[in-house]
């Protein structure tokens, strides 16, 4: 650590840690300066304009801004000297005189007037300006009310250095500065994705939550009674935050410092937690009604009671499990099938699959993992020996190069894109490889849009040039990897000059993107769906895990593999054995000695063979073979491939119990439905996508009679005869514990302590080893294997009936399959209806206006929608998000699988479109 | 707006179907048309970031206004996000936003000048009638000083400076299409060099010179810069030199100050020996590129300093650099040295904080020079002529020679080339062949509209660095505007308040939110006194830069030197403000 630097403050020796400024040491010494333009949360750079902070240093003519002036030696710095203080209520005074009064301000329980109060100032001598600002209420998420705004900027330095969003400046000059988004665009038409750091960030009131403000007033109505710390409940990249509640409402999410998101969240996270309260919630055990076919699915979610009857929890567990127990005495244990979820918890994940493994005696349990990782998994065990990312996303931080294939984070992973984003702006290099154009694009030093599903194309002639021109790490491949030989030998046709028609991608870009990923002192890898939901899935990471060991861009800081997964839970729930061929931590089932020990474990016999993938039960339904099927907050009607293949299975099921949050379209099929605990109304443990293991903590009572998740499966349990007895999930947890040495050093009351920890943890106190494999790979030999993969065209090709590529995927506002977004106000509002993204050419060509309903047809089915108009989508895709029911986009999805990782290919098939009515 | 579909209730699903979605992705598109002009337009042209402002300048004089459609298209391009677009757009007073369904400004603009000198040559009469005489399809707008205050009042129609305005004289020359700069007539290239020009900017790249000798030569004239800072150049230089490479060089031609003109006559007149002064700054510091940043009031420079500087490369003599010329837009803080950085970076212009300071972090965060015009100038001169020629000139104790802009109520105004240390009566009279006809002396700004005020009985302080700070004022550029018994000194303080309050950028509170309070205040009849003072005092301490650090000096001037102005009301004054 390099000197710290001695000065005077107020007459007192003290010394400043390297970098930081007079403010940072008066406040870490408990002086308090006033400061409106400076936050101390991470990624704020101070700015210095609002100079409420303003200090007096000895021989200087002006005085200085603390937050943004650091001391030098011997300087002698006075923060409360009457020049310094009369700054101060000056700049507050200025201030507050174009402010409305505190008591009719829009928050009077601002940072603004916190401090003003604290300084003196409540009114102002000078003529309060002209202009009265006009209110802008239209955005669905942020109340915008610049009648209060005191220029600070935060709220920019939040949207373009933090969230890199760039979509606030300030506009005009001098006293008509102005806030503005895009072209001083209202909020509500302007390019906004609604992440509210703004929001946040803003010490006025000018930015507000809007479902927290008067309409009419436009005052900030409900202030928290409390608060609870927690992890968000979306996606992978595991936010932490802190919910605010009133009256056991959510009023409010705030962004909380954790290891991943450093306070940062997006619009789902920060706006769309309403769903929790929303009517619709399941809040009594319901029965299908005697005679009520399941082939009518045509139900109200808002009134199940047209198919469904309430029952009481005694009722509804007895006769789902007795229903189960008896498939599974008259069929075996093969009979039955249960789908977990990625959304749960570590614990819940790990009684379900110990349900379905020990209850109903078959290794039938999955979730939607194998909907999407499942590829990269297959891939990463085999070559590397780890299903698990390599490094955090994070890592980008310090990488020169980082690659984003077959994935759109700005959408998907909104909070990890902002670190891509940053590291663009500190000078890393951003290649993305999509088909479809995407956010990141105006980033990106390079922007290959390649020919949809040529994926192995492409990245074979990156790979001939890494081998042909040498730029491969010899050392580390002699070290570090095997059949190198092999991979060699067979790249050698692939040249980018061969693969260019193929794949889309000029010779000259292939060979610069391969120079320079390969010649950067740190590369790293980052995929999504794109890559993996193919039937060539597999193959596609086999290239980028190839890419990564033959360059040896892997182990050391700002490199590595990282598939970016989706769920909040994907890698805990996978992690914890919910998966039909693996135990928890991997250890497959038809593994003798493995089976041995969880037999001696759980204390009975098990299952030799592996289980059957979500696919493959729906298929083996309609073969008769499973019969009984239990599902905890998955939706297979809205998410399998060829839904409706699915959804018949789903009728067609002797017995079926669904536990969720709403009556979903997979529980309109279900004989019992079980009413379940939301995100924020339990306890539990989940791990993201950087193997950061979480706590997500109680925060509201659940709804009418609903229950724990956990509880339920342990009532099932003991109802198929298992004699559990757990009282919390932190007694699940130390069982898991004992059988997942990827948790060794990890413990409840540590979680409790320090929210996350980063697996694998090498002593009670290491934060966790975020980056692996620096020194070999956990494989039998200790190398990487280099697994060569040829060109498989994906399954269903466009031809003359089907002439157009059908791709889909996720938005921004909606998560998964909708139950819980297009509940939530906010993104409801965002995103509303379904839609199909096209070329803008295209849509002219056919004689579509934008917003104009189309049909979409494949061999599989019709749905029809609104057209949107993107000029980011290639002639001749059409992109349609899955999450509609009223239009689900897996009506169209062809359910051929990819033969290693059982994914079907979700991301390729062919496709008609054309107006409609 | 919320707009339910009456038969979207009947498909079910979770949503609540009260609103519609959009046709297209969030915020506005790009239209393709649009982008096809806009790359059209931009041809080959890089595009990097920091020319923003010179592709916004091709925009505005192609379509006359900056059309929205145009910018977001010109967004896609640069690959920017649309406000940064906007922001800047939007900063710079030459830009002419013109939002979907906004006509664009009439093809002619007529900007008048409403700085302090014009206005006392009636500048406002000038306002009043335009409009009336040109008619709709002319525009008419106020603008600030554009440097012709010798010659005032002045417009700009188009991009000609039209000087000693009158109606008639603007309606003939708008009717007569007289929108382009008029070229005034130079030394040129071989002129300059037949009289022994760029023989020494030879010899130095020849290795004749060491860069220590010149470095001396400067030191010991005691060369300051004449941009107003008065930092000794050879120092500069020095200190520059001392910082890793690469290095830059930024000229500073954005020559603002109201009253100010001098950067302005010698390009107009001697355009080589400026340009030969960069040079060989640009190779004692080594830097890899030179970027001249010129004020969009200048157009007429631009023209002779973009075929000039043509001729000298071609001429070899600027091998080692690479000059670019860069154009303002019309903002008085890009004067300021850390905000003109920011502004050839294509950015609002924001003056930066210091420390550091643009010698150790500068333009694109590489150590950079900055040296005002007439520095530069001076600098041949200064190494042939040797450090005893420049000190050689001087009065009153002090040495070197100075450019002094004088404008107002004297009977000669111009670029008075005078020693160093002169006072206001010698200048006036030795100079500028005195007062004006039916004027008497009054008072005098000795550095501009930031210089601060003093009456006439203190007419015996040498005009110089240093010598004015004891009495609250500065020399700056040295723009001398001298006032008479005709003028009202309260409406000379409204007058430099409104340019201040104008042209304040809006970064930092005080300067933002107290210009614009001040203005308020003394649009009163009667001035709040104590409470001027108290936000005089702050916004002097406070800012952070020297716009308003020094805007309230005029004001201090005023109440200090010219009470009995408040005693009685104004009389037999003519109104400037």
């Amino acid at each position: 650590m390099s000197e710290g630097i001695t000065f005077h403050l107020d007459d007192v020796e003290v010394e400043a840690r390297p970098g930081e400024t007079i403010w940072q040491v008066a406040t870490r010494l408990g002086t308090e300066i006033p400061h409106l333009c400076h936050s101390t949360a991470p990624g704020y750079r101070p700015d210095g304009n609002c100079r409420a902070c303003m200090v007096e240093i000895d021989g200087e003519r002006a005085l200085a801004a603390s937050c943004i002036r650091k001391p030098t030696p011997g300087m002698r710095v006075r923060s409360s000297s009457e020049s310094a203080r009369a700054a101060r209520r000056m700049v507050f005074e200025l201030l507050v005189g174009d402010q409305p009064d505190r008591a009719r301000s829009h928050d009077p329980d601002s940072k603004f007037w916190n401090w003003a109060g604290k300084v003196g100032v409540t009114d102002s001598r000078f003529p309060a300006r002209e202009a009265p600002v006009d209110k802008d209420f239209s955005h669905p998420a942020i109340a915008v009310q610049l009648d209060a705004c005191i220029q600070c900027g935060l709220c920019i330095r939040a949207c373009r250095e933090v969230q890199v969003n760039d979509v606030i400046g300030m506009a005009l000059r001098g006293h008509g500065e102005k806030i503005v988004f895009d072209f001083d665009d209202p909020m509500g038409s302007s390019t906004c994705v609604a992440c509210g750091e703004c929001v946040q960030a803003c010490p006025t009131g000018a930015l507000m939550p809007k479902t927290q403000v008067d309409a009419v007033t436009g005052v900030f109505t409900a202030a928290p009674d409390r608060t609870v710390d927690s992890v968000c409940p979306y996606c992978g990249v595991g936010c932490q935050l802190t919910y605010n509640i009133k009256d056991d409402a959510l009023l409010s999410v705030t962004g909380r410092d954790g290891p991943a998101n450093q306070g940062r969240l997006c619009v789902k996270g920060r706006f769309g937690f309403d769903y929790i309260h929303h009517k619709h919630r399941l809040t009594r055990p319901l029965i299908r009604r005697d005679g009520v076919s399941k082939h009518d699915a045509d139900i109200d979610p808002a009134n199940p009671l047209t198919h469904f009857r309430e029952a009481t929890w005694d009722e509804a567990l007895a006769l789902a499990s007795g229903a189960l127990k008896g498939i599974r005495d008259a069929h075996g244990g093969r009979a039955l099938a249960g789908f977990g979820s990625a959304k749960g918890s570590n614990e819940e994940a790990y009684l379900f699959q110990k349900l379905v493994r020990t209850g109903f005696g078959s290794n039938n349990v999955d979730h939607c993992t194998r909907l999407c990782h499942a590829s990269s998994v297959a891939a990463l065990i085999e070559g590397i020996g780890s299903g698990a990312v390599t490094a955090p996303f994070n890592a980008a931080e310090d990488a020169e190069v980082i690659v984003v294939i077959g994935a759109n984070p700005t959408e998907n992973h909104p909070v990890a894109a902002t670190f891509f984003k940053n590291a663009v702006e500190r000078g890393a290099k951003l290649i993305v490889m999509d088909p479809r154009g995407q956010a990141l694009k105006r980033f990106a030093t390079h922007m290959l849009q390649f020919k949809p599903g040529r994926d192995v194309a492409m990245l074979n002639a990156l790979l001939n040039v890494i081998i042909t021109e040498g730029l491969y790490d010899r050392q580390y491949v002699e070290a570090n990897t095997q059949d190198f030989d092999r991979l060699k030998a067979h790249i050698a046709g692939y040249t980018p000059e061969a693969m260019a028609d193929v794949c889309g991608i000029p010779a000259a870009t292939l060979r610069n993107v391969a120079r320079l990923y390969a010649r950067s002192g740190s590369s790293i890898i980052f995929w999504g769906m794109g890559v993996s939901q193919h039937t060539h899935g597999t193959d596609n990471v086999r290239c980028l895990i190839a890419l990564a060991l033959t360059t040896g861009q892997v182990g050391r800081p700002g490199t590595g593999l990282h598939p970016l997964r989706g769920q909040n839970n994907v890698q805990g729930a996978s992690d914890a054995g919910l998966i039909p061929m693996m135990y928890p931590d991997y250890r497959p089932v038809n593994d003798p000695d493995v089976r041995a020990f969880y037999e001696d474990f759980w204390k009975t016999k098990l299952d030799p063979e592996r289980g059957l993938t979500v696919v493959e039960v729906m298929d083996a339904i309609h073969a008769g073979q499973v019969r009984g099927m239990y599902i905890m907050g998955e939706n297979p009607a809205m998410s399998d491939p060829d839904v409706q293949h699915a959804r018949e299975a789903l009728a067609k099921l002797e017995h079926l119990v669904v536990q969720d949050i709403f009556l979903t379209e997979t529980a309109k099929y279900a004989d019992v439905v079980l009413p379940a605990s939301a995100w924020p109304e339990k306890d539990g443990t989940v791990t993201n996508t950087n193997r950061q293991v979480q706590l997500g903590r109680t925060a509201l009572p659940m709804p009418g009679d609903a229950r724990a998740d956990w509880w339920i499966v342990q009532e099932l349990a003991r109802g198929l005869g298992l004699a559990w007895n757990y009282t919390h999930p932190r007694d699940v947890f130390a069982e898991m514990k004992a059988a997942m040495p990827s948790l060794d050093n990890i413990t409840w009351e540590r979680l409790e302590r320090e929210g996350s920890v980063t697996y694998p943890s090498l002593s009670p106190d290491d934060p966790g080893q975020e980056i692996v494999f620096g020194d070999g790979f956990p494989t039998a030999t200790g190398r990487g294997r280099l697994v060569p993969a040829a060109i498989i065209p994906p399954a269903e090709e466009p031809d003359a009936d089907f002439p157009m590529v059908l791709t889909t995927g996720r938005q921004l506002e909606h998560w998964h399959t909708g139950a819980m977004t297009r509940r939530a106000q906010v993104l409801d509002d965002l995103e509303p209806e379904a839609v199909a993204y096209m070329a803008p050419a295209d849509l002219r060509r056919m004689g579509v206006e934008a917003g104009a309903p189309v049909r979409v047809t494949t061999r599989r089915g019709r749905i029809e929608l609104k057209a949107r108009s993107d000029s980011a989508v290639p002639s001749g895709l059409v992109f349609v998000p899955f999450c509609y029911a009223e239009a689900a986009a897996n009506v169209l999805t062809n359910p051929q699988l990819d033969p290693f990782g059982k994914i079907p290919e979700f991301k390729f098939c062919a496709a008609k479109v054309e107006p409609a009515a | 707006m919320d707009t339910a579909i009456p038969d979207k209730a009947r498909a079910i699903h979770p949503g609540s179907g009260r609103r519609n979605t959009r046709g297209q992705p969030k915020g506005r598109q790009v239209d393709p048309a649009a982008l096809a002009e806009v790359r059209d337009l931009l041809g080959t042209r890089p595009r990097q970031p920091d020319l923003l402002i010179e592709h916004l300048h091709l925009l505005q004089d192609t379509y006359h206004g900056l059309h929205a459609r145009h910018l977001a298209a010109l967004a896609h391009e640069m690959r920017m996000a649309l406000v940064e677009v906007y922001e800047v757009a939007s900063f710079y007073a030459h830009f002419d936003i013109v939002m979907d369904g906004e006509e664009a400004p009439p093809p002619v603009t007529v900007r008048v000048c409403d700085s302090l000198s014009c206005c006392m040559a009636g500048g406002e009469e000038l306002l009043n009638a335009l409009p009336g005489t040109l008619g709709p399809n002319v525009r008419v707008v106020r603008a600030p000083c554009m440097g012709a205050c010798h010659n005032a009042p002045a417009v700009a129609i188009g991009h000609a400076l039209h000087e000693n305005a009158t109606p008639e004289s603007v309606t003939a020359a708008v009717a007569a299409g007289d929108t382009h700069p008029h070229i005034p007539k130079y030394m040129g290239f071989g002129e300059y060099r037949a009289g022994g020009g760029y023989t020494l900017l030879s010899e130095c790249l020849a290795h004749r010179y060491e860069v220590e000798d010149i470095l001396q030569r400067l030191e010991s004239a005691n060369l300051r810069g004449l941009g107003g800072a008065g930092f000794p150049t050879g120092r500069k230089w020095r200190y520059v030199r001392h910082e890793p490479g690469p290095r830059l060089m930024a000229v500073n031609a954005d020559e603002g100050e109201p009253g100010t003109f001098k950067d302005r006559h010698h390009l107009e007149t001697d355009p080589h020996r400026f340009l030969e002064g960069m040079l060989i700054g640009a190779w004692a510091i080594e830097a890899t590129d030179v970027y001249i940043y010129l004020r969009d009031e200048y157009p007429q420079i631009r023209e002779i300093l973009l075929k000039e500087i043509a001729v000298v490369e071609s001429a070899g003599l600027a091998r080692h650099t690479r000059i670019h010329l860069r154009r303002g837009a019309g903002a008085y803080i890009c004067g300021e040295e850390s905000a003109m950085l920011e502004s050839i970076e294509g950015k609002r212009g924001l003056p930066r904080h210091k420390p550091p300071f643009p010698s150790v972090v500068g333009l694109f965060g590489r150590p950079t020079l900055i040296n005002n015009v007439e520095t530069l100038f001076w600098v041949r001169d200064i190494v042939e002529k040797g450090a005893a020629w420049w000190g050689s000139f001087g009065r009153n104790g002090r040495t070197g020679l100075r450019s002094y802009s004088v404008s107002g109520r004297v009977k000669e105004p111009g670029v008075k080339l005078a020693p160093a240390g002169i006072t206001i009566r010698e200048l006036i009279e030795e100079h500028c062949g005195g007062m004006a006809e039916g004027h008497s002396f009054k008072a005098y700004l000795p550095g501009g509209a930031s210089g601060g005020i003093l009456p006439a009985g203190m007419d015996d302080i040498p005009l110089d660095f240093g010598t004015l700070e004891p009495h609250g004022c500065f020399i700056g550029s040295a723009a001398v505007v001298v006032l008479s018994d005709k003028d009202d000194m309260r409406a000379v303080v409204r007058n430099l308040l409104a340019f201040f309050e104008d042209e304040s950028c809006g970064q930092c509170t005080p300067c933002r939110v107290g210009t614009e309070k001040a203005m308020a205040l003394v649009n009163r009849p009667e001035w709040d006194q104590p409470l001027l003072l108290e936000l005089a005092k702050v916004m002097g301490s406070a800012s952070i830069c020297g716009l308003g650090q020094a805007a309230m000096n005029p004001l201090k001037s005023v109440l200090k030197h010219f009470q009995d102005e408040f005693a009685s009301p104004p009389a037999n004054r003519e109104d400037v403000g």
